[in-house]
């Protein structure tokens, strides 16, 4: 049962973006179209499901005075792997995506799991903790997108949504539109926990 | 307690003046310049204005509802933004970027600081920057000619030859569709002067040419006037330096912001304001005090009391600032106006200067 709740508890109640606020400078940078943050969500997802995995398992053998550099090291093997796998496979959103994907190395999301929860908990769970932390992490960059990309594009994932007439508010899709949507969702999600409480 | 005192930003000095007074006195003294506004372009002029201005108001009206405060909209101060913020527009503007611009400046600009007297930045320039910076060709194409066909507020077209269409045409094109500082800015642009014709020399000559038509005495005529294109509140210093001599009289605003402000402008541009080649003259300060915005941004944004320091030689300091900023970003930026980016940097700078500049409390022993 357990393994469940470790998974729903990244979607909404601890969801990186909004709640723990981890790993926000990829997320503004790259959700100015809803591809662009599905495609990092899968990266940021299959990195942290393996890392998880790993740092779980190798928790008992590695020295705690030296571990943020082997958590790195394990973390930067699953990120070339995404980033090799994505430039053979998915050239264009590669590209869009640019220097963001080598920084996953860097992103505070896999390394404060890696940090508070893998590094504490057995397999199953940390299992469980990754594909949460992910799924949540890719719902939020895919909310922040959304709004971007139809504000500032008139599209959604690429297909036009708003009419002909509308002018693109160009600042959404610029660093300030990002501020104000991500601004904005958490004081929704503040009040929308106030009021369960 | 807290129901019964209004809990207000400081100073807390105690004078019959209060918000509703000064926001409205305020309001009245643009008048003028939305009358010389309609009067030149017709009555867009100013259903653009009131659209800004009620749509800040209900924006206010319906923020303060749901934050659950007393709903003050009556103190004019929103109404006063929205009115601003329609008088950074160009009057070709569509219908939804005073509405756009001022439910943004009231939202972003000042309710999620906590309304009035919290605002970092003052909200009708915060409006018109997102307007900017989501919408860069409306804001800054398409000017309006006056009802006297008056885009670049040249009158004495002699001294451009008449055959600069066909000697010239791009030369031709810049000058009858651009605004006064967009001409200057793009004068300065020597790639682009080059491209007039075959020869560098004549291209320095025709430059050289237009600047001078450009800041002639009756340029600057039209432009006192306000008979030349440019946004629908900054166009005639005539009409805003009446509501700002009302503000002044009534001591509602403080000389020195406006003073400083203005003079560093215009010390700066007699030295550094003209083109390649044209020289100085007493004609360049003169020509950048009356375009663009800055008679508007000096006596009716960088006055405004949240966002500018407290302080006497605060104000001298933000005037000075605004001053660089808007010469700086005038000559080397890649706007041809720089008004309203310098009030809202220098607004940014407030509450630093504010601490540099505190005076001392009588008797206080230095530590």
């Amino acid at each position: 049962m357990r393994f469940f709740s470790e998974i729903t508890k990244g979607l909404i109640k601890e969801n990186p973006m909004f709640v723990l606020v981890l790993g926000t400078c990829p997320t503004l940078a790259v959700s100015t179209s809803v591809i662009n943050a599905l495609g990092m969500g899968a990266a940021v997802t299959f990195v942290l499901i393996c890392s998880n995995i790993i740092i779980s398992l190798i928790k008992n053998i590695v020295p705690s005075s030296i571990r943020i550099p082997i958590y790195i090291v394990v973390i930067a093997a699953f990120v070339s792997v995404v980033d090799m796998t994505m430039a053979a496979f998915l050239p264009d959103l590669h590209k869009a995506l640019g220097i963001f994907i080598p920084l996953i190395v860097v992103n505070c999301i896999i390394l404060g799991r890696a940090e508070a929860f893998a590094s504490k908990n057995n397999v199953l769970y940390s299992l469980a903790d990754g594909i949460g932390m992910g799924l949540g992490a890719t719902l939020a960059l895919t909310i922040v997108a959304t709004i971007r990309e139809i504000l500032g594009s008139g599209t959604w994932l690429g297909i036009r949504v708003m009419p002909n007439s509308y002018e693109p508010m160009l600042v959404a899709i610029l660093a300030p539109g990002a501020f104000f949507t991500l601004g904005f969702l958490m004081a929704l999600m503040n009040r929308l926990k106030e009021k369960r409480a | 307690m807290k129901d019964k005192v209004l809990v207000s930003p400081a100073p807390h000095i105690h004078d019959a003046t209060n918000i509703p007074n000064v926001m409205w006195n305020v309001v009245l003294a643009l008048v003028p310049a939305l009358i010389a506004s309609v009067y030149y372009w017709g009555f867009r002029a100013l259903f653009l204005s009131l659209l800004g201005a009620i749509t800040a108001v209900c924006t206010e009206a319906l923020i303060q509802y749901l934050r659950k405060v007393p709903i003050r909209v009556s103190d004019g101060s929103a109404f006063l933004t929205g009115l601003l913020l329609a008088f950074n527009l160009n009057v070709n503007a569509p219908w939804w970027m005073p509405v756009v611009g001022a439910a943004f400046a009231i939202t972003i600009g000042k309710q999620v600081f906590g309304g009035l007297g919290n605002n970092p930045v003052n909200p009708a320039l915060l409006g018109r920057a997102f307007l900017l910076a989501s919408w860069p060709t409306l804001m800054t194409g398409g000017w309006e000619a006056t009802r006297f066909g008056s885009v670049n507020g040249i009158s004495n077209l002699s001294l451009i030859s008449d055959q600069l269409q066909t000697i010239a045409p791009k030369a031709h094109a810049l000058v009858t569709s651009a605004t006064p500082l967009n001409i200057a800015h793009t004068l300065r642009d020597t790639s682009f002067v080059n491209t007039f014709t075959q020869s560098p020399a004549l291209n320095t000559d025709i430059a050289n040419k237009i600047f001078i038509s450009l800041t002639d005495g009756s340029t600057l005529q039209n432009l006192f006037w306000g008979n030349v294109a440019g946004c629908i509140g900054e166009v005639s210093v005539f009409a805003l330096l009446l509501g700002a001599a009302w503000l002044l009289w009534k001591n509602i605003i403080e000389w020195r912001i406006p003073l400083f402000y203005l003079g560093t402008v215009a010390v700066l541009t007699f030295i550094f304001g003209g083109i390649p080649g044209s020289g100085t003259s007493f004609s360049l300060p003169i020509f950048h005090l009356f375009s663009g915005g800055l008679i508007l941004g000096a006596f009716f944004m960088a006055t405004d009391y949240t966002t500018t320091p407290l302080t006497k030689k605060g104000r001298i300091i933000f005037g000075i600032g605004c001053g660089v900023l808007t010469v700086v970003i005038r000559m080397v930026g890649g706007y041809p106006e720089g008004v309203s980016y310098s009030i809202l940097l220098m607004n940014v700078f407030t509450p630093l200067i504010d601490m540099v500049t505190m005076p001392k409390a009588f008797g206080k022993v230095k530590k």
